[in-house]
């Protein structure tokens, strides 16, 4: 109970110490914003407008679309930023469907339900990559014998130990471990499953068109977001396989296996030479405008061709003001330089990265689709 | 005397092993935390310098990170704050009755909703408004967007924090007052307000420190970005979703960077949880 | 001054306890505007409920009750079946309790009973740390530290013990619903010990000394006496902690293996609630079944956890009051 002496004490107390306390939190509080404010620009507005291009979509292509930004954001002098969200084919699909980013990437072309649901997206291809089955066994190394049937028995949960009899039928003269395999697949809604799974599926019997699609149920396996994140498990997890698009593979050094090729004559070991040399042989593309459902570079001819490539697609509206308020003219026109850019000047940076440069053909059937970029009826690029 | 393993000296010994099986409780509830503080000091240390906190992620920085998590927290208790101080004040001077009842009950369900359906509430309003016509979908992934899924977050905890520092001025400080002829309001803001100065100071910064460390709300409002701020309608980077893009990749350099970073949002939310202890101490001591 | 008009006292506010006067107008103002923020805070809530209805409409009516024992996640083929989530929320949970608890109740029981009181403060702050640490950071932790330990220790020394059981078969990677569990019960531990203390600390002394009186040690006395008295409070910061457990997501996410299926091994991957949101968000395309679906679930985990959380005050309220009536 409190007592009048006390209360009194407390009506006549100026509590000088902790004011002095609140005051400095007070002051420490407005000196972070003031310098988080001075860091945002907000007293020294920048000379020119930047503009801001978003956008979203796979995987597959995001080391290299991470370098264009870099270098693009240079090459303009900070005018000009593309923030390109790596968050899975399926989630670049959705977000572009909504109009709530400017551009998507995709490795699975446009399903016929998907290009009802967004008409007039464009598929421009900005670069091809292979998806590679990179494995952590740390008494094997690079380079093992894997067939699609194999491959497809082993993500079906039919082969679940390393030293499986179809495995080392393969590999004859190597010791394999008797571990279990742990399978690891995307989590996600992800381009790279879908290309992955079509092979399974033209690989092995077992693998029906009912587990081939962007986002499957695995029968086994463990999940993970992102190549990213499946590549981050592998390396964490022993004995673990997945399918891991190459540049993160040669990247971070991990082991992938020989994939039988297509003429079932030679192991092909993923790389920059073996995909260019699949996507050489791509004819007789669709109008950008048109259905590339169909579309597919698995399994391609020659001797040193890796079986398990695949182009990659930007997908841009036809006509820009689609989108809505957020686009502008000079948004439109940006990203329309920008496309441009990264079909010709930026092919210049995908070796490094284990990308192939686009072939003279693609080149020009871009071309033809960045011509055709609207902004209210005018083309922004010619 | 014979030493005999009889029925009381059983009795002694199991209570020292129940006293010691407690005090083992305690230590392994306390590792965990020092494991965490160990490795991202470790692990984190190698990733930090002066480039990882002034540079943006889009060349290999944290710098807009920081930022972000400021702007976030800040924007989000200038909103959220006075909201919650109200609304403790309204609790705890005008809330003995049904209405005030009803109220402190939905606030307390507020405080327990999921953070990321907050996040889900955040990111399908806009949409809906979007939808209407009223905003530019686009703004889905904003600083906006942010601060809306923050502060439903903030705001019951606020309120609850505000309402507990206000009981603790005992009654009759309030009925002193008004003995004197002071307005009701009077009393309240400047006789009842001030003497709980520091518990509601706490209780902010906690609340504070609490948004500061959500993930899940945000991963989808803000979206990341590789730039410094660059304004209200567009996306934002954030420490804690910084981290987890780092955490799942493969790359020990990016790994090296998501604990150097975690040590950093460690140190900001321990900072604000220390100083808001010795701000609420203070008080105790000197009465 | 304009807002210190005497005006005629009356009565501003009604019901039971005090009876407020208004007596200039400054303070109906106040009054006014304080209810009016106040009551908009309940709008917001309202509006948090009406959105997220509205969203998953479409979802409640093309599956009813079955959404939550439908097995297949499927958003390619449009069927959506929440039982793999519910499921990984039940046993992630279970887990985080069973392990949870006791070392909960071994740190209150110290705190309140055992410690010396130099060491109580610190002890009890540093414990409340634990709630301080970001999600993200112990989901940080346990790809990195926790995994790999239970991955090369932990679990495979489980097996060797307790293999013959199916709830501990399958190969065991470090990263499953068991470690799941395990980052679960690390954060829950500072709400469930702190309610439990505050529960242990309201049991009245004349209890603890009737047991002592007749000879009882600490612990017997603990056991018989305080415990006892205290359970329904006890009970009640074990609900809250669950509740807690049950919206947990980044931790989850990180270590619990991205599987939407019901797997009958504890060190098999799983999906919560929580997680599976956080992980298909940006996928589901606006206005679609899927995101319905997602909201849908949404909905379910506030239901949830709203209702373990109303149960849990009803048990700590009434431990609490009970305390203070017998001072």
């Amino acid at each position: 109970m409190a007592t009048t002496s006390e209360d009194m004490e407390r009506l006549q107390r100026r509590p000088g110490r902790n004011r002095i306390w609140i005051v400095v939190a007070v002051i420490a509080v407005a000196v972070v914003l003031i310098a988080v404010a001075a860091f945002a620009g907000l007293f020294s507005p920048p000379a020119v407008e930047k503009i801001r291009i978003l956008a979203a979509g796979a995987t597959f292509p995001c080391p290299l679309i991470t370098k264009w930004r870099g270098v693009y954001e240079n090459t303009t002098g900070g005018r000009v930023s593309v923030n390109y969200n790596c968050v899975g084919s399926g989630a670049g699909i959705s977000q572009i469907t909504a109009k709530t980013v400017d551009f998507a990437g995709t490795d699975a072309p446009l399903k016929p339900t998907e290009r009802a649901a967004a008409p007039g997206l464009l598929h421009i291809p900005e670069t091809i990559g292979a998806v590679t089955a990179a494995y952590n066994v740390a008494s094997l190394s690079t380079g093992l014998n894997l067939t699609g049937h194999v491959l497809g028995e082993i993500y079906l949960g039919k082969i679940t130990t390393w030293n499986h009899a179809n495995i080392s039928a393969l590999n004859p003269g190597l010791t394999l471990p008797a571990s279990s395999i742990t399978v690891v697949y995307r989590s996600d809604s992800s381009g790279t499953t879908f290309v992955w799974t079509s092979y399974l599926h033209s690989r092995n019997p077992g693998w029906g068109t009912s587990l081939v699609g962007k986002q499957i149920n695995f029968p086994v396996g463990t999940g993970a977001s992102g190549n990213f994140g499946v590549a981050g498990t592998i390396q964490s997890t022993p004995n673990s396989i997945g399918y891991v698009e190459l540049s993160y593979t040669i990247q971070n050094n991990m082991k992938v296996g020989k994939i039988r090729n297509g003429d079932d004559s030679n192991w092909v070991l993923p790389s920059l030479v073996s995909t260019a040399a699949a996507a050489a042989s791509f004819t007789n593309p669709p109008t950008p405008g048109g259905d590339w459902a169909n579309v597919s570079i698995l399994n391609a001819a020659g001797a040193n061709s890796y079986p398990i490539a695949s182009l990659t697609y930007l997908l841009v509206y036809k006509e820009l003001n689609v989108i809505g308020s957020s686009m502008t003219k000079a948004k439109a026109q940006a990203l329309v330089d920008f496309l441009w850019w990264a079909i010709h000047t930026g092919q210049d940076q995908s070796e490094a990265l284990a990308y192939p440069k686009l072939p003279t053909s693609l080149v020009t059937l871009d071309e033809g689709a960045i011509n055709s970029i609207t902004f209210n009826g005018q083309t922004l690029h010619s | 005397m014979k030493f005999r393993f009889d029925r009381d000296t059983r009795r002694r010994w199991i209570n020292l092993v129940m006293s010691i099986a407690a005090l083992a409780c305690v230590a392994i509830a306390i590792l965990p935390l020092g494991s965490i503080l160990f490795e991202a000091t470790v692990r984190g240390s190698q990733a930090i310098s002066w480039n990882f906190l002034t540079q943006p992620s889009g060349q290999g920085g944290i710098g807009n990170s920081i930022q972000g998590t400021l702007i976030l927290i800040s924007l989000t208790a200038l909103i959220a704050l006075p909201v919650g101080i109200i609304t403790g004040i309204y609790l705890s001077e005008f809330g003995k009755n049904p209405i005030g009842g009803a109220v402190r009950f939905f606030v307390e369900v507020m405080t327990q909703i999921p953070s990321i359906v907050v996040g889900i509430f955040a990111y399908s309003l806009i949409l809906e408004l979007g939808v209407l016509g009223v905003v530019s979908n686009r703004l889905v992934f904003s600083t906006t967007t942010g601060v809306l899924a923050l502060a439903p977050i903030m705001i019951p905890f606020v309120a609850r924090t505000s309402e507990e520092a206000l009981r603790l001025v005992p009654n009759s400080t309030r009925e002193a007052a008004l003995a004197l002829g002071i307005p009701r309001y009077r009393t309240i803001l400047r006789v009842v307000l001030p003497s709980c100065a520091s518990a509601l100071v706490t209780g902010g910064l906690l609340g504070i420190a609490r948004v500061g460390g959500e993930t899940a709300p945000l991963i989808m409002t803000a979206f990341l970005s590789p730039d410094w701020f660059g304004g209200l309608d567009q996306p934002i980077d954030a420490l804690p979703l910084r981290i987890y893009r780092f955490a799942i990749g493969p790359s020990p350099t990016e790994h090296a960077a998501a604990w150097g970073a975690s040590l950093i949002l460690v140190l900001i939310m321990l900072g604000i949880s220390i100083i808001s202890r010795t701000v609420l101490r203070l008080r105790s001591v000197s009465r | 001054m304009p807002l210190e008009r005497p005006m005629h006292p009356f009565r501003i506010s009604w019901g039971r306890g005090r009876v407020q006067f208004a007596s200039t107008s400054g303070d109906l103002v106040f009054q006014s505007f304080s209810t009016i923020v106040a009551l908009s805070v309940i709008g917001l809530l309202v509006l948090i409920v009406a959105i997220l209805f509205v969203a998953a409409e479409a979802s409640i009516q093309t599956f009813g009750v079955g959404f939550l024992t439908g097995s297949v996640w499927n958003p390619t083929a449009g069927v959506f079946g929440a039982a793999p989530f519910v499921y990984g929320m039940l046993v992630t949970s279970a887990v985080a309790l069973l392990l949870g608890v006791p070392i909960s109740m071994g740190i209150a029981i110290f705190l309140s009973e055992l410690a010396p009181p130099w060491l109580r403060i610190p002890l009890t702050y540093v414990v409340e740390l634990l709630a301080a640490v970001p999600s993200v950071i112990y989901g940080l932790w346990g790809i990195f530290v926790l995994g790999p330990v239970m991955r090369a220790q932990v679990e495979p020394a489980i097996q060797s013990v307790l293999g013959f059981l199916p709830l501990f078969q399958g190969n065991a990677i470090g990263r499953d619903m068991f470690t799941a569990g395990v980052i679960l019960a690390v954060m829950i531990i500072p709400t469930i010990s702190a309610v439990s203390r505050e529960a242990l600390v309201a049991v009245p002394t004349s209890q603890r000394e009737a047991a002592l009186s007749i000879g009882a040690t600490g612990w017997e006395t603990t056991r018989l006496a305080v415990l006892r008295y205290a359970r329904a409070g006890i009970f009640g910061a074990v609900i809250l902690g669950l509740g807690r457990a049950v919206g947990e997501t980044m931790a989850v996410t990180m270590t619990i293996g991205n599987r939407n299926a019901i797997s009958g091994s504890l060190f098999g991957q799983g999906q919560t609630i929580a997680s599976l949101i956080a992980n298909s968000w940006l996928e589901a395309i606006a206005g679609s079944l899927e995101l319905s679906a997602l909201i849908e679930l949404g909905l379910v985990l506030m239901l949830v956890s709203l209702l373990i959380n109303t149960f849990a005050r009803l048990m700590v309220g009434r431990v609490l009051r009970i305390g203070e009536g017998e001072e």
